[in-house]
């Protein structure tokens, strides 16, 4: 592997610099928030609790449901507020990616929200959005099988690199985000786009695995740091 | 093997032994290996590990007590929102018996009810009752919220904490193991009792609180702290003791007594001459790292006293079904 600069000056397998913090809002029954490079990340979670919504409940299991939005001041050109194709898409797959961590049959009939609001926005959102989620999930107290981790690698200038900046995401060839349970290395979201070789797409799940687990290793101690220091 | 000692502090998914250990609550198994579920701390038992949440909805259980706020009246029951996930159910022959009453003229919406859940169903689904001493619906007062597992440290060793509020506040209490806190008395006390109540829900991990509590309450009421009672034996051996081992053994304590009683603050749970002889000696210990504070605390409850002189009482003590008065 060549030593390749990139164009923010970090190495290949190298993560943008992250803050996680638990338990922010107040209100919230679960919350945190995350910085990863210029990404400004806040989750909210509210439940178990009963929802009227009768017809989303489920007789012998929880159900979760998910919002992720855009700032409309969290991008350079002003993002048009409001739910469009993309938040849709995000908050779908969020929730899917979290669903296989949660022990949601403890709580049968009842709903857990959660609200992802991105404030700054720099590429790998949805990553960023599934680990601070998580972390507000663990903090509202719900009941899980594993921390699930959100990673990003991609193909920039031909080379295999790990967590895209905006610009490597704009410029790049492609884009691997994936989100795992870093116990048993379950992979549960897998997105791929741009164009990549067999090899190369294989080198890439390893890589943004490995990023999985760094960034697992900062919401262990994010919530660690949340009752311990006191 | 085991990969966890008693009382420590584990996150979801963390391996805590292997397969010859017994998985409790707040754990699962999984490829051979005991995991936690929750955000919480290890209680370890013969060969049995539970993790105890720090954070948890409540989920109604027979027999508890609660407190309760109707929701909606119904043509022979009323919805009482029980502040979980699951919504409770107090049916009218429950209160009347065989008797035809207006149900609305009993119990109307927004009326607050100390109550028992007399049965849960397969959907969680709570059946209020209102049998048992001290039953019935409050006048007056506040409700305070606090996470339903923190209602143990709220209550203390044999209800040390909860009495000691009350007995300087002058407030009547009651606490309803779904984690919501009636508070009648003074005005300025219930305030001032709201405030400790939280506090004590901010911190129910440290330890020394019930000390802590005590300075606070002493410094808002008397303007002065009370009488110390540190050997300087206790204080020698403090230096020496970890900070997390204390925090340990008071959680250990905690959970002793939670079980103990798990029937929590029923009113005839409450024996106030024991409380007496309680947290002392550990809690001693605590105390030393909380000096800085007091002096910044001193300055802002006198404030806040001077601030309300005309102390306004509600006036209303014929409350006589509630037995959860000063002893």
């Amino acid at each position: 592997m060549s030593e390749m600069i990139r164009e923010d000056g970090r190495k290949f397998n190298e993560l943008r610099p992250i803050k996680i913090e638990a338990g922010v809002l107040e209100r919230a029954d679960g919350s945190a928030y995350l910085e990863v490079g210029g990404n400004k990340i806040l989750v909210a979670v509210y439940g178990p609790r009963e929802s009227y919504i009768r017809r989303l409940l489920e007789p012998n299991s929880g159900v979760i449901r998910c919002r992720y939005n855009m700032a409309p001041f969290s991008v350079d050109d002003r993002k048009r507020p409001g739910p469009d194709r993309r938040s849709s898409e995000i908050s779908k797959i969020t929730a899917d990616a979290l669903r296989p961590a949660l022990m949601l049959e403890n709580y049968p009939r009842s709903m857990i929200d959660i609200f992802i609001e991105v404030i700054e926005a720099e590429g790998g959102t949805r990553c960023a959005g599934i680990t601070a989620a998580s972390v507000a999930l663990v903090d509202a107290g719900v009941p899980m099988k594993d921390i699930v981790v959100g990673c990003a690698a991609g193909k920039v200038n031909d080379e295999i690199v790990l967590d895209l900046s905006e610009y490597e995401d704009k410029e790049g060839q492609a884009d691997v985000p994936i989100a795992m349970m870093p116990r048993t290395g379950e992979i549960t979201l897998l997105q791929s786009d741009g164009d990549l070789t067999e090899e190369e797409f294989a080198k890439a799940i390893d890589l943004a695995m490995e990023g999985c687990l760094q960034v697992s290793e900062l919401q262990k101690e994010a919530l660690m740091k949340r009752y311990s220091t006191e | 093997m085991i990969y966890v000692e008693n009382k420590d502090l584990v996150i979801p998914g963390q391996i805590l032994a292997d397969d010859e250990y017994y998985s409790g609550r707040g754990t699962f198994k999984d490829n051979g290996k005991v995991c936690s579920s929750l955000m919480g701390l290890v209680s370890l038992r013969n060969k049995k590990i539970r993790v105890i949440p720090l954070k948890s909805k409540y989920v109604p259980k027979k027999g508890d007590v609660v407190i309760g706020k109707i929701n909606d009246v119904r043509f022979s029951m009323w919805d009482v929102d029980i502040n979980s996930p699951y919504s409770g159910i107090l049916p009218a022959f429950e209160v009347f018996g065989r008797e035809k009453k207006e149900l609305n003229k009993v119990f109307d919406v927004g009326d607050v009810l100390f109550l028992r859940v007399v049965d849960v169903d397969e959907i969680k689904k709570a059946k209020l009752g209102l049998k048992g001493r001290g039953m019935g619906k409050f006048k007056g007062g506040i409700i305070v919220d606090i996470a339903p597992t923190k209602v143990p440290r709220l209550i203390g060793k044999k209800g040390s904490m909860i009495n000691m509020i009350k007995d300087k506040t002058n407030c009547k209490i009651v606490v309803g193991q779904n984690g919501l806190v009636w508070v009648k008395g003074d005005e300025d006390m219930e305030q001032l009792t709201k405030n400790i109540i939280h506090l004590i829900e901010a911190e129910a991990h440290t330890s020394g609180l019930t000390n802590k509590i005590k300075n606070k309450l002493y410094l808002a009421i008397d303007g002065e702290l009370p009488p110390e009672e540190v050997s300087e034996e206790e204080e020698e051996f403090v230096l020496e003791k970890p900070k997390l081992q204390n925090f340990k053994e008071e959680l250990e304590q905690e959970e002793r007594e939670a079980e103990e009683k798990e029937a929590a603050e029923s009113p005839e749970a409450e024996d106030a001459d024991e409380a007496a002889e309680v947290e002392e000696t550990e809690e001693d210990n605590a105390e030393k790292d909380e000096k800085p504070n007091i002096a910044e605390v001193i300055e802002e409850l006198r404030k806040k006293n001077k601030n309300k002189d005309n102390t306004i009482s509600l006036g209303d003590n014929s409350n006589n079904s509630l037995i959860l008065n000063n002893k």
